[in-house]
């Protein structure tokens, strides 16, 4: 009983975590119909930068925070630079996000190494939590899980109750139309993809902070993120939420009960979906 | 697009007219290993050949049927571990027949997974195409690893030969560089000769508008299932030799890091020709052995995750593009060219 | 312009460049010698302190040996098996060397063994490549390993921690190969001894979240045996605090490491009091393990603050080389069957004590028993507890008894 409250807490920290890091991915995709498989690049880049930040000033928060704007000007910066100049071309441009993946996987490993980084959060942030029915739990972990829904809350209202979110809502569903009403698209596409990549970068400094960083973190971020985003329907906020939770359970319940194979039910999960339901949960038919 | 054709008795059209350049081409090839040391036969030669080949077989689902799939060298992979289960291997849990009995059944078996995957696969469009064939290929990659009645986990399989048939070893330089080419110009011939037939037409009409076609009457489906059928046939042919020539398999010849390199050999070398996949092979086994030679050695992935960013960027067509660009040469308005131009609807 | 010409000047190009590249005429009085090492990819890191090992073994022989230069090629792999086959093959092959140094990984050694099978002309000497199976089975005739395998790095473990009054135990390690030598090594002597293991808990490989595992952990063991590396350690480490976690921690070779040591809070006094084992201990206190500290800090200053079991596996490996070479005088010739013998039969001088082989040309070798202390810095080091003397692969035990138990896995061996 005690694992299995334990494991199902676990998947809901997780699932927190997966969100921050999709929720980025699926307004990028549902929005601009683009495909950026640089968005673990992002995660792991965000984290690396909000640690050096930490590192040299001191504080975690810093350099969380220096995470989420790093990755926004470089989500500015991949618009501009290269999505603008390939749009519709999904082949081209899935191509050239997985070539930009590979060389920040690889210049990353170059500047920081090959190590496994730690962070080194606030002291009142890490420790254990009594909780009734099992011992103790870590108090971060369920730091990440108020952080999660607070950022889900406050997506939500950015994209239901303020003008740029509406124009970002009608893009997603029809963007020539937003086009034609006189929307400036491409300010909303560079907003749109500073948010989700800021979002990616955050997203690196607390997942690493729970289970710190290193190389090969960018592809586990960017395949969870895909399988999260396709699960839960493309350019939903509340989808990507209902396939983190959904793939977070799933690994948890994995590693805890067949561990030999738990690492496949999310790939599993994902070919079902879109095998039977290729829109996803929440997503619209095509 | 010009088409000469001679049409000999059988009726059957030679798709092309054979010019001077191929018959060098030729004539290169078949007197390469006499010229050539043991490496650079086998390493080089052979290895650009058989992933020339996987690589072909990616540039057929995504040049002629407009579906990139990630999960070729899965396919690969499949026939290779096949192999070493229907042989012998170092821990001995294979059943020992003997070549001709392997050979077809780890084809089959490799062509019977591709099928599958693309059952599975083709009600998927364009990106999401991508992600499921990515996605089955982790999972097999995952399943090897952690599997070990059937397929012997993290350390796979050594100690797999290849036959040695009426006393020809046919891991020996030689013999396996003809074998090797031997399949790549079968499967280069078959490629060429499939888009220029009915099938390929169709499918490559179904690739610029699958609406249309179907509304004409053609299976769509179908087409697209078998075109994964073919492509696995091709990588199961490329998998077998790669189980040959390194004389071992394990979950590390299937892991995302190779699945990619197919991807990157193929646009690398263009995927609008079928030639293209192969010179894409070349030069990237040249990089892969020569680049420590070169720069320092662990930058390897930035050296060919650079070259290949600026192809994408600057030359979609890859080194075929850039390179009849610059003798002026303009690409045909049919063939694969237009795999760029499809939009997303 | 037909087209004769740009196809065929393609063609001609590539062939020239080809042709151009011939294999290479070596002279008469140098050895081409290959250190292979993972220099691409995350464990790049330990490939580059194994290529500072190397060259610190041939730079205090001032690159000669046996009156001849050496010349060193370096290959590179990416810990993966086929790129260990495809270095190899290149070294060999296209560069000639005549004796190979390395690889850096389990798998990989398996994978280069078997090719150094299909090149009789060649003698492969390990790099640290620590599988069991590389020399317990199916030996190579030319394959020579001055190293100790995984399952020898943990000899003595097992009757220390019962001594020490762990009777039960469970083992948290990742889910491949080497791990499973480790925890092998480890439950032979505690089995021996009467400690019982109650569960195995095997982690995916690349996994960080060790939540699952911390909550199944029983809570009536008196120890955790972990055999993760450093950096995961510490996540398991923290995580296993967090979740409320008290009982003391036995460690593998790999993972009581710099990095667990370094870290402050309550980390640090939770660790002191583990004992591990394996092949060095940083802070021996002996004249020739000293001696070769001081050359690795003095030749390499932006190395590691100490020299890693790799950078010491491969120093090892090539000082046997170049002392057996020095021995013959050279002589390679005649299928270099000289240079094998006298590297099959001689005894070596090394850092850590004397190394000779076995009858499959494994090592026998000083296997060092650690536990964690305070020094009087306040920082954390391993201190030695006893040197176990000349290890050998059957750990003592009777070699027809130690091939039955058969092959490591998940669940071989089991004493619950």
């Amino acid at each position: 009983m005690k694992l299995f409250i334990l494991t199902m807490l676990n998947g809901l920290t997780l699932a927190a975590l997966y969100f921050l890091v999709a929720s980025g991915f699926t307004l990028v995709f549902g929005l601009m119909r683009q495909v950026n498989l640089a968005h673990g690049s992002l995660y792991l880049l965000g984290a690396y930068v909000g640690w050096s930040t930490a590192d040299a000033s001191g504080s975690w928060f810093l350099g969380a925070a220096a995470g989420f704007v790093s990755m926004a000007v470089a989500g500015v910066l991949l618009q501009i630079g290269i999505f603008r100049r390939m749009e519709g071309q999904d082949l081209r441009q899935t191509l050239v996000t997985i070539g930009i993946s590979i060389v920040l996987a690889d210049l990353m490993l170059w500047i920081w190494g090959g190590k496994t980084y730690q962070f080194d959060p606030p002291g009142w942030l890490f420790g254990a939590t009594p909780l009734p029915f099992i011992n103790a739990y870590p108090t971060y972990r369920l730091v990440l899980l108020a952080l999660s829904v607070v950022i889900g809350i406050a997506l939500w209202l950015f994209l239901n109750r303020t003008p740029v979110g509406m124009m970002i809502r009608a893009g997603v569903d029809d963007r020539a139309m937003l086009s034609c009403s006189g929307v400036n698209v491409q300010r909303i596409f560079a907003i749109t993809f500073a948010i989700g990549a800021g979002l990616a970068g955050l997203a690196g400094v607390v997942g690493g902070t729970a289970l710190s960083i290193a190389p090969g973190e960018d592809t586990r971020y960017l395949l969870a993120s895909l399988v999260v985003v396709i699960v839960g329907g493309m350019g939903s906020v509340t989808g990507a939420a209902i396939g983190a939770l959904l793939i977070g359970l799933a690994e948890q319940l994995g590693l805890a009960y067949s561990p030999t194979y738990g690492v496949v039910y999310t790939f599993v999960i994902l070919v079902a979906v879109l095998a039977f339901r290729p829109q996803g949960i929440m997503g619209r038919p095509a | 697009m010009s088409v000469t054709a001679t049409t000999p008795a059988t009726g059957i059209a030679w798709p092309w007219p054979v010019r001077p350049q191929h018959i060098l081409l030729a004539l290169f090839l078949i007197a390469y290993p006499l010229v050539a040391t043991p490496f650079w036969t086998v390493q080089i030669g052979a290895q650009s050949l058989f992933f020339g080949v996987i690589a072909l077989s990616l540039m057929f689902l995504a040049g002629y049927g407009g579906m990139v799939s990630l999960s070729q060298m899965t396919v690969a992979g499949v026939a290779a571990y096949m192999i070493a289960l229907f042989g012998t291997n170092h821990v001995n849990i294979g059943f020992g027949w003997p070549w001709w009995a392997q050979v077809p059944a780890a084809l089959i078996i490799a062509t019977a997974a591709a099928t599958l995957i693309g059952v599975i696969a083709v009600r998927t469009a364009g990106i999401y195409t991508i992600m499921i064939t990515l996605a089955i290929g982790v999972v097999f990659f995952y399943f090897t690893r952690q599997n070990y009645a059937i397929f012997n986990g993290f350390s796979g399989f050594a100690s797999v030969q290849a036959p040695v048939v009426l006393g020809i070893n046919w891991r020996n330089p030689q013999p396996f560089y003809y074998l090797s080419l031997g399949v790549a110009a079968f499967c280069y011939l078959a490629t060429v000769y499939v888009s220029r037939s009915t099938f390929g037409l169709s499918l490559q009409a179904i690739r610029d508008n699958p609406r249309r076609m179907g509304a004409l009457g053609f299976n769509v489906y179908l087409h697209r299932v078998l075109a994964h059928s073919l492509a696995g046939f091709f990588a199961a042919l490329g998998g077998v030799l790669l189980v040959w020539m390194n004389g071992r398999v394990s979950p590390g010849t299937i892991d995302i890091g190779p699945l990619i390199n197919v991807l990157v050999i193929a646009v690398l070398g263009g995927l609008g020709r079928p030639i293209g996949p192969f010179i894409g092979a070349v030069v990237f086994v040249l990089l892969d052995n020569f680049a420590i030679d070169l720069i320092d050695p662990e930058r390897f992935n930035l050296l060919i995750g650079s070259v290949f960013l600026l192809i994408v960027l600057f030359s979609p067509d890859g080194l075929l593009g850039l390179w009849q660009r610059l003798v002026g040469w303009s690409s045909t308005a049919g063939g694969a060219g237009s795999w760029r131009q499809n939009r997303s609807s | 312009m037909t087209g004769v010409g740009r196809r065929t000047i393609l063609a001609a190009t590539v062939a020239v460049g080809f042709a151009l590249c011939a294999g290479s005429v070596q002279a008469q009085d140098t050895i081409k010698v290959g250190g292979l090492a993972t220099l691409e990819g995350p464990f790049t890191v330990l490939g580059q302190d194994s290529m500072r090992g190397l060259e610190l073994a041939l730079k205090e022989r001032n690159y000669t040996a046996g009156g001849k230069k050496i010349e060193l090629i370096t290959g590179s792999s990416d810990a993966s098996p086929d790129s260990a086959v495809n270095a190899a093959r290149k070294l060999v092959e296209q560069d000639g060397v005549q004796i190979l140094v390395g690889p850096l990984s389990g798998d990989e050694g398996l994978a280069v063994k078997n090719y150094a099978k299909s090149q009789p002309q060649v003698t492969f000497i390990n790099g640290t490549s620590a599988a069991q199976d590389t020399t317990l089975r199916d030996p190579a005739e030319n394959f020579f390993r001055f190293t100790t395998d995984g399952a020898q790095w943990q000899a003595g473990l097992g009757e220390y921690a019962y001594s020490k009054g762990y009777k039960k135990v469970v083992t948290v390690a990742e889910d491949y190969s080497f791990p499973y030598t480790q925890v092998l090594g480890f439950m032979l002597g505690y089995c021996k001894a009467g400690g019982k293991v109650a569960d195995k808990f095997w982690v995916p490989i690349g996994n960080k979240d060790f939540s699952t595992i911390v909550a199944s952990i029983p809570d009536d063991i008196d120890a955790i045996y972990v055999a993760l590396g450093g950096a995961d350690a510490v996540n398991f480490l923290s995580q296993y605090q967090q979740g409320g976690g008290a009982k003391p921690l036995i460690g593998g070779s790999i993972t009581v490491d710099q990095t667990i040591l370094g870290s402050e809070g309550p980390s640090k006094t939770y660790m002191i009091g583990t004992p591990s084992a394996g092949p060095i201990a940083d802070n021996w206190d002996n004249p020739s393990w000293k001696t070769f500290v001081e050359a690795y800090k003095k030749e390499f200053p932006d190395g590691f603050p100490s020299p890693s079991l790799f950078a010491h596996g491969y120093y090892v490996e090539t000082k046997a080389m170049l002392d057996a070479l020095d021995k013959v005088g050279g002589d390679l010739s005649d299928g270099q069957a000289k240079f094998r013998e006298a590297l099959a039969t001689g005894e070596f001088d090394t850092p850590t004590g004397k190394v000779k082989l076995d009858k499959n040309r494994n090592a026998v070798a000083d296997i060092f028993l650690t536990e964690v202390a305070e020094g009087p810095d306040g920082k954390l080091f391993n201190k030695v507890v006893k040197v176990i003397p000349q290890v050998n692969q059957t750990l003592g035990f009777a070699e027809e008894e130690f091939l039955a138990l058969g092959p490591v896995s998940r669940d071989n061996p089991q004493c619950p």
